[in-house]
């Protein structure tokens, strides 16, 4: 997938304003910013649901402002449209969608796949929020995609949904498959993604593996640990050497020592910070 | 914890396999149509019962014959079937896709590779078995408990099939049109109800059509019900109520005529102004 210069207006102010992308086969890369960001836009731009006004795209190596049956046929879409088709069943709806692929999973696999297998019967309007979810990855992994969209998959799980919902993440991405994902949970980027991308104002101000993001990497550590009673703290380039002093000095263990660097979630916090 | 290479296998593509045809989605459309028509308890209710109750509402209040042998309820059956006809059609179709549009369920579908037209082929094939129960439904009910006599020979039902049928493609293709016109899922009732109601009355469906005023018979005119009600007259009437038409013709060839330029206007219309997103989506 390469993005350059995309472009998308809304009445006049630029909602997307100039992004720059390239996302590998077989690579999880997670989309960050704020709410408005313009991080759905491209989203949509991308799966073929809305037009741009500038730019160059290509999406398995085609433009998805005009998205074709065998193009469709290869990504897959998970959607934020937790009202639709209520009144069928799990099965039913799987089942049905299975018809459009060339060469579908087993519907009933998938389901499984996802967890919903003890509720392949159910009408879709009677499953909770995080059940309707993981219906909609059914349906997004359905055909085999090569290329999987991800928009904020994970909002309103719990936290064991979460985890087994990154598990599966991690499954489709072991087979192979691509994945584009956008997410507010920074935990979630950092534990899926290969590279992550920050947009703030339609604009990419960084773009890193989550652990280089921002020069996080590089970034003072700082070692914390507690000493005569009182918490000591100290901000430095080499940890390990403090450590070790430290150890010499008080004989052994260290009380309480931590060794904190920045987190991902510091760093995006400082990155939106500095585009204000 | 070890780690296998067993996933590199997986990350060979496989060969591409031909898109599926379109017998089967557009088969499996029709499937889901029905199943969520017919889980709709409320709406099987009212589009069944609707035409039926309505039948025995104006054949109890308008008990005098409007003719010498024919009865108010003989050319109120005609009428009731043409406004099934458009209520199945029309009506379901303009208010259940402006909510699909609205929920979701467009967008979820052009999202995958599903041949547009099996959605629409879906919607016919639904539009289609709903319209042939409830006409049996009507029928049944008018001949048994009304009194009704319907045709014993073949022509009338030959005239029977193909105003219903292009009744059913104009309403149709007008349905999927118009469904671009309420602004969300939750007003599509409110603004097609009336849309439908307005033409009931004004094609003479509850009063003779030739009763009533000038200027409100031709505005009917430019519309299909008129017609089909007309053309269903022909069907369940007496040869000679004929005469009493404003014409004094059943009219096929003008029927036939503007069913078919309703059709093929409101097939243009859709081809040009279908929409698979919300307004404020796309």
């Amino acid at each position: 997938m390469t993005v350059r210069g995309l472009r998308k207006d809304y009445a006049g102010a630029a909602a997307v304003d100039g992004i720059d992308l390239d996302v590998a086969p077989g690579e999880v890369f997670a989309l960050l910013g704020p709410n408005g960001a313009g991080k759905t836009t491209t989203v949509e731009i991308l799966e073929g649901f809305r037009d741009r006004n500038g730019g160059d795209v290509r999406v398995l190596g085609h433009d998805p402002a005009h998205p074709t049956r065998a193009w469709r046929s290869r990504i897959g879409i998970v959607l934020q449209t937790p009202r639709d088709q209520g009144e069928v069943t799990v099965e039913e709806l799987v089942g049905s969608f299975a018809t459009f692929y060339p060469d579908p999973r087993d519907p009933v696999e998938v389901l499984q796949t996802v967890g919903l297998g003890e509720k392949r019967g159910t009408r879709t309007r009677h499953l909770s929020g995080g059940q309707r979810r993981r219906l909609d990855v059914a349906l997004g992994i359905l055909g085999r995609p090569e290329l999987l969209f991800l928009d904020e998959p994970t909002t309103g799980f719990d936290p064991e949904a979460r985890r087994s919902f990154w598990n599966l993440v991690e499954t489709l991405s072991a087979e192979g498959t691509t994945i584009l994902l956008t997410t507010h949970y920074l935990d979630e980027a950092e534990r899926l993604a290969d590279r992550v991308a920050v947009i703030v104002r339609g604009r990419v101000v960084a773009l890193d593996t989550p652990e280089r993001l921002g020069g996080r990497d590089a970034a003072d550590a700082v070692v914390r640990w507690v000493e005569g009673g009182s918490v000591r703290s100290t901000s430095t380039r080499t940890p390990t050497a403090l450590v070790g002093e430290l150890s010499a000095r008080l004989g052994g263990e260290v009380s309480e020592l931590q060794v904190l660097r920045p987190t991902l979630e510091d760093t995006y916090l400082r990155l939106i910070e500095e585009q204000r | 914890m070890t780690t296998t290479n067993g996933t590199s296998g997986c990350t060979a593509r496989r060969e591409q396999r031909p898109l599926p045809g379109l017998a089967r989605p557009a088969l499996s459309r029709v499937a889901m149509e029905l199943r969520v028509f017919f889980r709709e308890k409320d709406q099987v209710l009212f589009t069944f019962a609707y035409p039926v109750i309505m039948l025995a509402i104006f054949g109890s209040v308008f008990s005098q014959d409007i003719a010498p042998g024919l009865s108010f309820s003989q050319y109120f059956l005609a009428g009731m079937v043409a406004t099934g006809i458009m209520l199945v059609s029309f009506q379901s179709l303009a208010i259940t896709i402006a909510m699909e549009r609205d929920d979701g369920t467009l967008k979820r579908l052009v999202g995958t590779p599903m041949p547009r037209a099996a959605y629409f082929l879906g919607k016919v094939g639904m539009v289609l078995v709903v319209g042939g129960v409830q006409v049996a439904v009507l029928l049944v009910v008018g001949a048994t408990l009304f009194d009704v006599t319907l045709p014993g020979e073949v022509g009338p039902w030959v005239t029977f099939g193909w105003v219903a049928l292009l009744g059913l493609a104009a309403g149709t293709l007008s349905g999927i049109a118009f469904s671009s016109v309420p602004r969300s899922g939750k007003s599509a009732s409110a603004v097609v109800t009336p849309v439908v109601l307005v033409l009931q009355f004004a094609s003479g469906i509850f009063f003779v059509y030739s009763e009533l005023p000038e200027w409100m018979r031709s505005i009917a005119a430019l519309f299909p019900l008129k017609w089909m009600a007309q053309g269903m007259r022909s069907v369940f009437l007496p040869e000679s109520s004929a005469a009493r038409e404003v014409t004094g013709s059943w009219q096929h060839g003008a029927t036939a005529l503007v069913l078919i330029a309703w059709t093929l206007g409101a097939l243009v219309l859709c081809l040009r102004t279908f929409r698979w997103q919300r307004r404020d989506d796309a």
